[in-house]
C-alpha cells in the first residue's frame, strides 16, 4: 500500500545554506494494509522526518514515495491532497502542541467535519463523534467541550487518535504517540492501536522504544543515522539481530531480573556470529543485504 | 490578593468548560481595569475621537469661513479664539481632530492589510517566498518614506486625506510585516498547524484561524503603533504645506499658524491647540500600547 523507494532527505544547514545534513539515505520500506510497521531509532535517525514525509509535511528531496501507485510528491493542487489526507493521518508525539491552545480540544472534529463531511446533520455527527470517542475509551462526558489545558496527555492523545477513526482512515502514521504518556494510559493505546489495526488500518509506528515495536509490530525496521540498519518480521529481529547496531540497542534494554553485570557476562561468554554487512559504495546510497527471508540487514557506519 | 473576586488564584478550579472562557477574558479584563496606563492613553485617545465625531455636528459654519474679527483671543463666542483672519479656531480644532483620526485609520489601516499580509505569507510559507517577501520588505524599509511621500504628494494637484492616508499606508507597513513574520514563523512551526494541514485546511484559513487568533494581542498593538506613526507622518506632511489641499487638519492649522507669523504676534490660541492635540493623541496612544502590553503579557504586569 504505502511504498517507500531510495528516499533520501537533506538539509541545507548553516548561516548561508552551505552544509548539508544527510537526515534519511536510501530509504527503501513497504506498508501493507493492515499490517503495523515499527520505525525504530535514537534521536537524529530521521525516523520522525520519515514520517513527516510520508504525510506530506515535508518533501523527499529525491526518491519516491508512492500510496497506492501513486507518487505523492506529485500531488498537487488542495482538491487532491485532501483527498490523499482523507486516507492517511497522522499523530504527532506532543500532544499539547497539537491543540490551538485558545480553542476548545474537539475543535479537531469540528475541522474534519467542515472539511470532509460538510453535509452530515448535527444529530449524526455527534453520533459519530460520541462513537469514535467511546473507541479510544474515553468518557464524551470528560473530554468534550473542554480546552486542551484541562486535559491529560493521555486523553489528548486519544482524541487524536479518535480524530483519525472518524476518517477512518487507511493508514495511520503515528509518530511517537506513547512517549509523552504515562504508563498505565501507555498500554491502553498500545492495545488500541492493536484494535485498529484488526480493522485492517495499517499504521507506521515511529518509536524510540524497542519494547513498544516489539509489543505492536508485525515488522521493525531499525534506522541508524538515517540509514535502515536492520529490517525484518518483528520476531526475526529481535530473536536474531544481526546488525551489531541493533545487538548493541536490544542489549542496552533494561531487563527487570538481571542486573547489567550479568547480561555483559553473559555476551561475554557466547559472542553472537558476525555476519558480512553490505558495504556503500558511495555517500549516498545504502544498499540492504538479504540475510533471512524478508530479514534485511544494512549497512554499518561506525 | 486573594479576597479580589476574579483573581486568578481564586478562580475555581473545577470549573466547568464554559467558565474558562470567561475565566480568561475576565482575566484580561481584571487586569485592563486596573491599569492606570491603558485606563488614562484609552480616555484621552476616546476622548479626543468622541470630540472629533460630535464636536462638528455643532457647528454650522465650515472650519475656513471667515466668520468673526480678526486676531481675538479664546472669549465666551470664539472659545479658542480666531485667527489673523477671522477664522473660528475651535472650528478647525474638531474639523482638525477628525481628519486626524481619518489619516490615522486610512493610513495605518493600509500599513496593517499589507504588513500583516505580507509577514504571515512570508512566516507560513517559508523558503522561496519568504525570501522575495522578505526582500521586498527590506527594499521599502531602506527607502528615505518621507523623501519619496514628499515627490509623490508634490505631485499630486489635488490631495485629500483619503489619498494622503493611502500613500502613508504604502510606505509605513515594513516594520509591521517583519514583526508579524517573525511571530508567525515560530507558531507556523507548531504541531497543531501541522494537523490543520492533515486535516485539508486551505493556508489561508489556517493563518487566519490558527496563527492569527494566537497573535491577537500582537496584531492590536501593532495597528495601534501604525495608527500614530500615520497621524506624525501626515503632520509633518502638513506642516511643509504637502497637506489635503481640501480641508484641514490639526497639521495645516499648525502650518497656517507659522506662516502667518503667530508665534512673532503673541497669538498662542492659534498654534497651541493643533500642537497640543497631535501631541496628545500621539502621546496617548502609546501609553495605550505600554498599558495593552502590559496587559496582555504577564510578565510585565505590576500587580
Amino acid at each position: 500500500m504505502l511504498e517507500l523507494s531510495h528516499v533520501h532527505k537533506v538539509y541545507r544547514v548553516g548561516a548561508f545554506g552551505g552544509g548539508r545534513l544527510r537526515a534519511v539515505r536510501d530509504v527503501s520500506l513497504k506498508v501493507e494494509s493492515g499490517e503495523v510497521v515499527s520505525l525504530i531509532g535514537e534521536s537524529g535517525s530521521g525516523k520522525s522526518t520519515l514520517g513527516k514525509m510520508v504525510l506530506g509535511l515535508f518533501k523527499p528531496t529525491s526518491g519516491v514515495i508512492s500510496f497506492d501507485g501513486t507518487d505523492i510528491t506529485t500531488i498537487r493542487g488542495h482538491a487532491a491532497r485532501k483527498a490523499y489526507y482523507r486516507r492517511v493521518q497522522g499523530v504527532f508525539q506532543d500532544p499539547f502542541s497539537s491543540f490551538n491552545p485558545i480553542f476548545k480540544a474537539d475543535r479537531v472534529f469540528e475541522m474534519i467535519r467542515s472539511s470532509y463531511f460538510p453535509g452530515t446533520s448535527d444529530a449524526d455527527w455527534r453520533e459519530r463523534v460520541l462513537k469514535a470517542v467511546g473507541t479510544v475509551r474515553l468518557d464524551p462526558e470528560n473530554v468534550l467541550g473542554k480546552y486542551p489545558h484541562q486535559l491529560s496527555g493521555g486523553q489528548l492523545q486519544r482524541l487524536l487518535i479518535a480524530r483519525a477513526l472518524l476518517l477512518d482512515v487507511d493508514l495511520l502514521v503515528a509518530d511517537e504517540v506513547i512517549s509523552m504518556l504515562d504508563a498505565s494510559t501507555r498500554i491502553d493505546v498500545l492495545n488500541l492501536l492493536a484494535d485498529l489495526k484488526e480493522r485492517g488500518m495499517a499504521i507506521l509506528f515511529v518509536t524510540h522504544d524497542l519494547s513498544l515495536g516489539n509489543y505492536v509490530s508485525d515488522r521493525s525496521v531499525i534506522l541508524r543515522k538515517g540509514a535502515i540498519a536492520e529490517m525484518g518480521p518483528t520476531a526475526r529481529v529481535f530473536e536474531n539481530p544481526l546488525h551489531p547496531y541493533s545487538r548493541h540497542l536490544l542489549s542496552c534494554v533494561p531487563q527487570l531480573h538481571r542486573t547489567w553485570a550479568e547480561v555483559d557476562a553473559e555476551m561475554k561468554a557466547n559472542p553472537p556470529e558476525d555476519i558480512d554487512l553490505p558495504v556503500a559504495p558511495d555517500e549516498e546510497s545504502a544498499p540492504l543485504l538479504e540475510a533471512e527471508k524478508g530479514h534485511f540487514v544494512g549497512i554499518d557506519q561506525g | 490578593m486573594s479576597e479580589i473576586a476574579g483573581a486568578p488564584g481564586t478562580a475555581d478550579a473545577a470549573g466547568g468548560p464554559e467558565p474558562t472562557t470567561e475565566r480568561k477574558t475576565s482575566e484580561v479584563l481584571h487586569f485592563a481595569v486596573r491599569n492606570p496606563k491603558l485606563l488614562i492613553g484609552l480616555g484621552i485617545v476616546l476622548s479626543l475621537l468622541l470630540l472629533g465625531i460630535i464636536g462638528p455636528l455643532f457647528i454650522e459654519h465650515g472650519p475656513n469661513e471667515y466668520v468673526g474679527p480678526k486676531s481675538q483671543p479664546p472669549s465666551g463666542e470664539y472659545w479658542l479664539g480666531t485667527t489673523s483672519f477671522g477664522q473660528d479656531i475651535w472650528a478647525q480644532f474638531v474639523f482638525g481632530l477628525r481628519a486626524t483620526f481619518l489619516i490615522g485609520v486610512f493610513g495605518g489601516g493600509v500599513a496593517f492589510v499589507i504588513g500583516t499580509t505580507v509577514g504571515f505569507v512570508a512566516g507560513y510559507k517559508g523558503g522561496i517566498v519568504d525570501e522575495i517577501l522578505n526582500m521586498l520588505t527590506n527594499v521599502v524599509l531602506v527607502l528615505p518614506a518621507l523623501v519619496v511621500l514628499i515627490v509623490i504628494t508634490a505631485y499630486l494637484e489635488v490631495r485629500g486625506v483619503f489619498i494622503q492616508g493611502v500613500f502613508i499606508g504604502l510606505t509605513s507597513w515594513p516594520w509591521a510585516a517583519r514583526a508579524v513574520r517573525s511571530q508567525a514563523l515560530s507558531l507556523s512551526t507548531r504541531d497543531y498547524v501541522d494537523l490543520a494541514r492533515l486535516s485539508g485546511r486551505r493556508t489561508w484559513r489556517i493563518i487566519t484561524t490558527e496563527i492569527a487568533p494566537n497573535m491577537s494581542s500582537y496584531l492590536v498593538m501593532s495597528f495601534i503603533l501604525l495608527f500614530g506613526g500615520s497621524i506624525l507622518i501626515a503632520a509633518g506632511l502638513d506642516f511643509i504645506g504637502l497637506g489635503p489641499t481640501n480641508g484641514v487638519s490639526l497639521g495645516l492649522m499648525l502650518e497656517s499658524a507659522m506662516k502667518w507669523s503667530s508665534l512673532y504676534l503673541g497669538m498662542w490660541w492659534w498654534f497651541i491647540p493643533p500642537g497640543l492635540g497631535i501631541t496628545a493623541i500621539v502621546g496617548s496612544l502609546y501609553i495605550l500600547n505600554v498599558g495593552l502590553d502590559e496587559v496582555f503579557n504577564p510578565k510585565l504586569r505590576e500587580l
